[in-house]
């Protein structure tokens, strides 16, 4: 069965892969935050950090300094494990749901080994991400409650009732892209979306499926917590929602894990929707380079998706103000759950229409 | 002993402390956190059984969206000892039939168990394919189809009855 297939290299290979991940996506995230207080200067004519290092490129390490100088306050009367367990949930879930992706095809060796971008090719990857993102509350919720504060409190609660709200369309809208693909695994859908035009029409999912779409790019935004939709950390209403009460690195670990999120997020919308590691005209390139140098192409092709995504999140935050609650509420359970079922009548019709 | 059983015996020992904690730990909250853990080790479990889909089906209804909604009413209730309202004699008496005859079903099921061993044990060495997704989906929709549709049939009527619950009434509330 499948772990008698486990030996030491296959071990040390994924390993070295995930630490590669990880370290990638922590790295991404850390120039997120200064991209975005860039983005936002640039919306609002002002300059942004230019003080550490050359265009303020040193800001997001004078900014990590500065979290861990900070004195670290626990509130006298909360739970103090779940205090701790909140921040470091948030984290753990942001980083979990990058095993999944496949980040490029296959390099193969000369010697006929061959060494695959992707951590865990599990048949069921898609509902895994789904997974993941249903966990992904628990971080803000238990910190929240733990905080023993009656704003962190009410933060929590919005929290909980945006995830699970928009859960349902997320899942409804990524139901008709599985209806259409026949797999729940990444890397068939990724190796569905192979090039650019397959012929009668274009082989990227967003030109399939561009309501389902529309609506997981929403949903995601809900799901992140991120502006127009970040009612959990509302400042006018809340303080600062559930981090009210965290100073120091935990703080941090909450900020951080939202631009992971957002890392992960923008790279999971492009393996769905925007053909993953896929582009126009790859068969050509793979006919001129090594295996090895084409797959780190190809991985570098899927990060520019991804960074592409990250900046049109950081674009919407600046542009759009934030929603009322029952706008949200109306949003999500009005308009993107009946879109996305009526979605997936017309793509259920379609494919018997396609197949009779 | 093999991987497969020094793997089975941690997880099964996990998952019953975890279990126990449920029932054991003083705060609710606490209660609802041992019992997320839990069904992570029954999904751990289903994994070991090569049943994937179920593994986090279970994970995503269970532990995703119901737990969530768990905590969400405990965490307004704010229950504490004081708090706690005094029990009289008829919910004490209801409470003691219940649970005998629940433990009347697991001591039925545990009965069964030791009987009939053949045939419904899982050997764990094999692989075994039902708990995927694509044998799971045709067993539901060829083999059992009829009680499917009934249970979702009882799921949509418990959702109609929620919102109709969950609905204004017009003469009370304040018009808008």
């Amino acid at each position: 069965m499948f772990l008698l297939a486990i030996t030491i290299s296959f071990i040390i290979q994924k390993i070295i892969l995930a630490a590669i991940i990880i370290g990638g996506s922590l790295g991404i995230a850390l120039y997120a935050t200064w991209a975005e207080r860039k983005v936002s200067a640039v919306m609002q004519d002002r300059r942004g950090p230019t003080r550490a290092g050359p265009f303020g490129l040193l800001q997001p390490l004078a900014d990590g300094v500065k979290m861990f100088m900070k004195e670290e306050i626990i509130p006298i009367f909360s739970n103090k494990f779940l205090f701790i367990l909140g921040p470091s949930l948030a984290m753990v879930v942001a980083l979990m749901s990058s095993a999944v992706i496949p980040w490029g095809p296959d390099m193969k060796f000369a010697d006929g080994t061959s060494f695959s971008l992707q951590v865990a090719d599990i048949n069921i990857g898609m509902l895994y991400v789904f997974g993941v993102v249903s966990l992904g509350v628990y971080g803000v919720m238990l910190g929240a409650w733990a905080s023993n504060n009656k704003f962190s409190l009410l933060s929590g609660l919005r929290a909980a009732a945006q995830a699970i709200s928009y859960e349902l369309a997320l899942g409804l809208s990524m139901i008709s892209l599985v209806m259409m693909t026949g797999s729940l695994s990444l890397n068939d859908i990724v190796s569905q979306q192979h090039g650019f035009w397959d012929g009668n029409w274009f082989s990227w999912n967003v030109f399939k499926q561009p309501l389902a779409f529309l609506i997981f790019l929403v949903c995601s935004f809900a799901e992140l917590n991120r502006a127009p939709f970040d009612l959990a950390e509302c400042e006018s209403e809340l303080i600062g929602g559930y981090h009210t009460e965290y100073s120091s690195l935990k703080l941090g670990f909450y900020l951080f894990a939202e631009y992971i999120s957002m890392f992960i997020t923008s790279v999971i919308i492009s393996t769905l929707f925007f053909g993953g590691y896929n582009f126009p005209g790859m068969d050509a390139v793979a006919a001129m380079v090594p295996s090895p140098l084409f797959s780190i192409i190809c991985a570098l092709v899927l990060l520019t998706k991804a960074i592409g995504f990250i900046l049109f999140f950081m674009f919407i935050r600046w542009t759009i103000p934030r929603f009322r609650y029952d706008q949200l509420m109306n949003l999500g359970w009005k308009s993107l759950i009946p879109l996305a079922l009526i979605n997936m009548l017309i793509t259920g019709a379609v494919i018997l229409y396609l197949n009779k | 002993m093999d991987i497969y059983q020094i793997i089975f015996w941690v997880l099964s020992i996990f998952t019953l402390g975890c279990a126990i904690g449920v029932i054991m730990s003083r705060s609710p909250i606490n209660s609802v956190l041992f019992l997320i853990l839990t069904f992570f080790s029954i999904s751990a479990h289903y994994v070991m059984m090569n049943a994937q889909f179920l593994a986090i089906v279970n994970i995503i209804v269970y532990a995703g969206a119901i737990m969530v909604l768990f905590l969400f009413v405990l965490m307004l209730m704010n229950l504490n000892s004081d708090t706690e309202p005094q029990k009289n004699f008829l919910i004490q008496f209801a409470g003691v039939i219940s649970g005998g005859a629940l433990l009347l079903v697991f001591v039925a099921a545990i009965k069964s168990t030791f009987t009939g061993l053949e045939g419904k044990t899982i050997d764990l060495s094999q692989s075994t394919d039902i708990g995927l997704i694509k044998n799971l989906g045709t067993m539901l929709f060829k083999e059992y189809v009829f009680p499917f549709e009934i249970a979702s049939v009882l799921f949509l009527s418990a959702m109609v009855g929620a919102v109709v619950i969950g609905k204004k009434d017009k003469h009370l509330a304040p018009t808008e």
